[in-house]
């Protein structure tokens, strides 16, 4: 087996990880970065329980060499909370709406959840479910996992409303 | 800081190899021999390699590439589009957009929003799967593939590319650089349309595309592809004669979904079955026959009397 070194900034953090040439970018997250927040789920793109934001846009990790992250930005679920003990609106709104039961697809939700709002800061009903397509959730029937998206996409206009009064 | 565990990986033992140019990429193919794969977005070879349906020791990453990575459009020569390029730069381009939405319908369902941050045009190409999306759009938009190789360069047209389930004409070593659209012409439209039971993340039980382009309300020329429906994207000719040469009436649409009906050879599996499929060719061809047209600006008649529910 070889290894390689790779140097990316996770999390705003800059990295260098030991990784197999072999990991994908979800294995080095989980066993080398020590980031167990992202999932594991069908390790074939299409649960998204691995979702992670590669340079600012939208991936399964599962998906995605180790090796191919040279130099590159990836934020995980780890990376949305605004600040310690304070979590994304997102994070608040999931827990507000119970919008999890076992908990394993929270995160590629949540991640994705981010990289829609970060480009639609206001989508309809159909923008979040047609996005979120390739995310899966066997315990909610989705209905929960959308009203939490929505309520958090309304809080977080209202507050750039508000700091733009301000 | 420096992290290392003992996490076991499920890829066979493999090598990763990032091109910087074509003649590196060409390099690297050519010592890695017939074991070595061009890796673009990695959303079906990996996860191939991973599932060990592919034999693969060395990834050469092509997207740093910088001609995989082109995109382009001029009103005279038409577009070029990066071979690696992921389908979210592809269908947000405004060029793209406006002058080849059939291309945007293609790809824009191609797995959902987080494949489509990964997945190319020149992976789904020559991935050659008979139920790639792009492919039909492909091939009516009259689109070519730049090649590269060992032995230089050459140009292939889309509907000449794939030769069967998985196969394709490139030879040892050669990879697609970036397929070159031409500049869609006045009074012209094209439309892709596919069949699946959700709206998004499933494959196509079928698909197909058309396009025309009109000279004084009659059909001057017209493309018809379909998928899914035989071993490779097709170019059906026949569909297409049915068409040109007068206006489009009731008659001559159903003559070339008739001839979509009779070029379909497709299997039964999971996803539909045999007189399914054949059924959806020739919906789909009668379907994308009336969006294209009304892109180019004519409105196909209907045949009295039916009120048929679109999509
Ligand atoms: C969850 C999921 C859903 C999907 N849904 C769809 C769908 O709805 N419709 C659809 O058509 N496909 C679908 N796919 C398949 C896949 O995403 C597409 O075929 C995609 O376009 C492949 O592109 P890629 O860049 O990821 O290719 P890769 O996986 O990188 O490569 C695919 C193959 O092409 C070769 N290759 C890639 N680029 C080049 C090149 N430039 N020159 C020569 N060889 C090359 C590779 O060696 C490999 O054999 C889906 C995949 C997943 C995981």
């Amino acid at each position: 087996m070889s290894r390689l070194i790779v140097s990316a900034r996770i999390n705003g953090e800059a990295r260098e990880l030991l990784v197999d040439e072999r990991d994908s970018l979800l294995d080095a997250l989980r066993e080398r970065a020590g980031l167990t927040g992202t999932k594991e789920g069908c390790n074939n793109g299409n649960c998204g329980a691995c979702s992670v934001l590669l340079d600012g846009r939208l991936v399964n990790s599962c998906l995605v060499m180790a090796a191919e992250v040279e130099g590159s930005d990836v934020t995980t679920v780890e990376g949305l909370e605004l600040g310690p003990q304070q979590l994304h609106p997102l994070q608040s709104a999931f827990l507000e709406e119970a919008a999890l039961q076992c908990g394993i697809c929270t995160p590629g939700f949540l991640v994705s959840a981010k990289a829609l709002l970060d480009t639609n800061p206001d989508p309809t009903e159909h923008e979040v479910r047609f996005w979120l397509a390739g995310n899966l959730c066997r315990c909610t029937g989705y209905d929960k996992i959308i009203r939490a998206v929505m309520g958090a996409a309304e809080t977080m206009r209202n507050t750039a409303s508000s700091s733009e009064g301000a | 800081m420096l992290l290392c565990a003992a996490g076991e990986t499920n890829l066979q033992a493999l090598k990763y190899a990032r091109a910087s140019s074509i003649d590196e990429a060409i390099e690297l193919l050519r010592e890695g021999g017939p074991a070595a794969r061009v890796l673009a977005g990695g959303t079906d070879v990996i996860v191939a390699a991973r599932e060990r349906r592919l034999d693969v020791d060395l990834f050469v990453d092509v997207k740093h590439v910088p001609e995989t990575a082109e995109l382009s459009f001029d009103a005279t020569d038409g577009l070029t589009v990066g071979a690696a390029l992921p389908c979210y730069r592809i269908y947000g381009d405004d060029d793209v957009r406006t002058h080849y939405p059939a291309l945007v319908e293609a790809i824009s369902v191609i797995g959902g929003t987080v494949v489509q941050g990964r997945a190319s045009l020149g992976g789904n190409l020559c991935n050659s799967s008979p139920a790639a999306d792009s492919i039909p759009a492909m091939i009516v938009l009259d689109a070519s593939a730049n090649i590269v190789g060992p032995s230089g360069e050459r140009s292939v047209p889309v509907d000449e590319f794939c030769t069967g389930p998985g196969q394709n004409v490139l030879g040892a070593g050669e990879f697609v650089i970036s397929i070159q659209f031409p500049a869609p012409s006045s009074a012209s439209g094209a439309a892709w349309q596919r069949f699946t039971p959700r709206n998004e993340m499933d494959i196509a039980v079928a698909n197909a595309a058309t396009s025309l382009q009109f000279v004084g309300g009659a059909v001057a020329s017209a493309r018809i592809a379909i998928g899914a429906v035989g071993p490779r994207p097709l170019l059906v000719e026949p569909a297409a004669a049915a068409l040109a040469g007068g206006p489009l009436t009731v008659d001559s649409i159903a003559a070339a979904a008739a001839a979509s009906r009779a070029a379909a050879t497709p299997i039964d599996d999971m996803r539909g079955s045999i007189k399914q499929r054949r059924h959806l060719a020739g919906l789909l061809t009668e379907r994308t026959i009336r969006d294209a047209a009304a892109r180019a600006g004519v409105t196909a008649p209907e045949a009295p009397g039916t009120s048929e529910v679109r999509r």
